[in-house]
Formats: structure tokens, C-alpha cells, sequence
């Protein structure tokens, strides 16, 4: 199965949508209650970054019979260290941002800690690519 | 600590979810920074906060946080209440500030996540 969405910079009244609707599905289908927990924690983060750092982009998810993988994709400023912007407590939140109760720089380290794994590509001023596959047989880590 | 006992120490009103005063909370925990809410490993919390927007309630959906206190009088909207009301969560506002709120619980025996 294969699901879409799109994300507005800024916009964080549809921020967690698109984790809202992924939540319904993995409980549907009846996976371990502490993995979806962890599936849609990370892929909120990951919106929310889409949201409060980038111009747009898109969330797909694709659901397999073991595993889900997510892909988002922004056109934005992109991530000049990426190690750097993994470490707990960096971040270049803007004060809206900050209202809005996020910028703590522990959005990307959380997300790390959630899925079983995760790849970032990013490119200056075209935008990042973050990629999160969790699978549902293994118990949380 | 039921939920009605929490009401009545911090002279809070229910304004969500108000069927579940008989509910039981395990532990609690304060902040208005939602990416600490999202680093929760804990269920059946209570969050007090005084972050009031959508954003607090997505937040909560997804960090599996059902009981939400809210400090300093701010008032829950209805699109807040809508999404709470969807995902069967508590919702209380208090005009007390954060110290006093978690003051008044913590000296209850509210216990504390860590
Ligand atoms: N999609 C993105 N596009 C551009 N920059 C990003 C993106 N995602 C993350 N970053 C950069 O990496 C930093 C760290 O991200 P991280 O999610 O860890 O923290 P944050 O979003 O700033 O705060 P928090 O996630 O705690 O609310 C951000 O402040 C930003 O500089
Ligand atoms: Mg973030």
C-alpha cells in the first residue's frame, strides 16, 4: 500500500496529518501497539522539520507485508552538516517555530532512536530527503 | 491520581473528555516543548503545559498522551477540542501557573516520569 501527502512550509495547522492517518492504518492492521508508537513519533519529527525548516515537500509511505518505509522529500535550504544537525540540541529554529513549542534540536536524534533505520541526503538550497524504514517483527530496540 | 482529584487540587475545569474523571493517572510531566513531549516513553501521563495550540494535541496523539493539563488560563479552541474529542483525550485548563499546578500535584503524590 502506498500513501501520499503534501506538506506547506510553515503551514503547521496540517503538520501531523499525514502521521495521524499512518497511525489508523498500522492499528487496522493490528501491528504491535509500541512500534507504531515509535513509526509515528518519528514521522511526525520528520513533518514537523518539513514544516518549520523547509519550503514544501512530500510524505510517502509504502507499507509492506514486514515493513514500513517513509520518504520525505523537501525543497528547502537543505542541511549543510548533517552530523552536526544530528546532534542533540542543534538547531536553527526561527522564533515562530519556537512558539509553536518545537526547535529543542531533538527532532533528527529522536528520529534515529525510533526507526531501525534512517538515511538523510540533503543538497544546499534544493532540499533533503529523509528516508525511515521500520520493520514490525523486531521488538523495540 | 483520578482525574477528578487532579481538578479539584488545581482547581481546574474539564473541558474534554470530562466522562473520564474516574480515570487513573500513573505519572506526570511539565513542559512546553513539544519535542520533549515526543521523547516520552511513558503512557498513561499526564502532561501539564502551557503550550496551547494544535500542535499540543497532535503532539499528544502521537506521543500516546491521553490527560493534558493546561497552566496559566489558556483556553482550548474548538478545533483543539475537535481532534481531542477524536482521539478520546482529557482535556483541563487551570488559571495557575505551571509552578503552582505541578507544586500542588507533586506534594499530592503525583509521581514524577523520571
Ligand atoms: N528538512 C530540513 N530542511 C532543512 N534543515 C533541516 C531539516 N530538518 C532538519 N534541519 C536542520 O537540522 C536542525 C536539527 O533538526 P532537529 O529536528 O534535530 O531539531 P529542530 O527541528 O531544530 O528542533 P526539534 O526537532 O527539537 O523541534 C534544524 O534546526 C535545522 O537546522
Ligand atoms: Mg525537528
Amino acid at each position: 500500500m502506498l500513501f501520499k501527502f503534501e506538506l506547506e512550509g510553515g503551514n503547521f495547522s496540517k503538520v501531523g496529518y499525514a502521521s495521524s492517518q499512518i497511525k489508523k492504518v498500522l492499528k487496522q492492521l493490528a501491528i504491535d501497539p509500541r512500534i507504531i508508537k515509535r513509526v509515528v513519533v518519528a514521522l511526525y519529527e520528520a513533518e514537523v522539520n518539513v514544516v518549520a525548516h523547509a519550503w514544501r515537500g512530500t510524505v510517502v509511505a509504502k507499507l509492506d507485508a514486514d515493513k514500513i518505509s517513509l520518504e520525505l522529500k523537501d525543497e528547502g535550504p537543505g542541511i549543510p552538516d548533517i552530523p552536526l544537525a544530528m546532534s542533540e540540541g542543534y538547531s536553527t529554529a526561527s522564533e515562530a517555530v519556537r512558539e509553536m513549542g518545537f526547535g529543542a534540536g531533538m527532532g533528527l536524534p529522536n528520529m534515529k532512536k525510533n526507526v531501525d533505520e534512517l538515511t538523510i541526503e540533503s543538497q544546499v538550497d534544493v532540499g533533503t530527503t529523509v528516508r525511515m524504514v521500520t520493520w514490525f517483527n523486531k521488538k523495540g530496540a | 491520581m483520578k482525574i477528578q482529584r487532579i481538578q479539584e487540587l488545581t482547581d481546574a475545569s474539564i473541558v474534554c473528555g470530562s466522562e473520564k474523571r474516574e480515570n487513573d493517572v500513573q505519572c506526570a510531566f511539565a513542559s512546553d516543548l513539544m519535542s520533549d513531549v515526543l521523547t516520552l516513553d511513558c503512557g498513561n501521563v499526564l502532561l501539564v503545559t502551557g503550550l496551547c495550540n494544535l500542535q499540543t494535541i497532535r503532539t499528544a496523539e502521537m506521543a500516546e498522551v491521553s490527560y493534558i493539563l493546561f497552566v496559566r488560563g489558556k483556553k482550548v479552541t474548538s478545533d483543539m477540542l475537535e481532534l481531542a474529542h477524536e482521539n478520546n483525550m482529557v482535556l483541563m485548563e487551570t488559571d495557575h501557573s505551571m509552578y503552582h499546578t505541578v507544586g500542588e500535584l507533586y506534594s499530592a503524590g503525583l509521581l514524577p516520569i523520571y
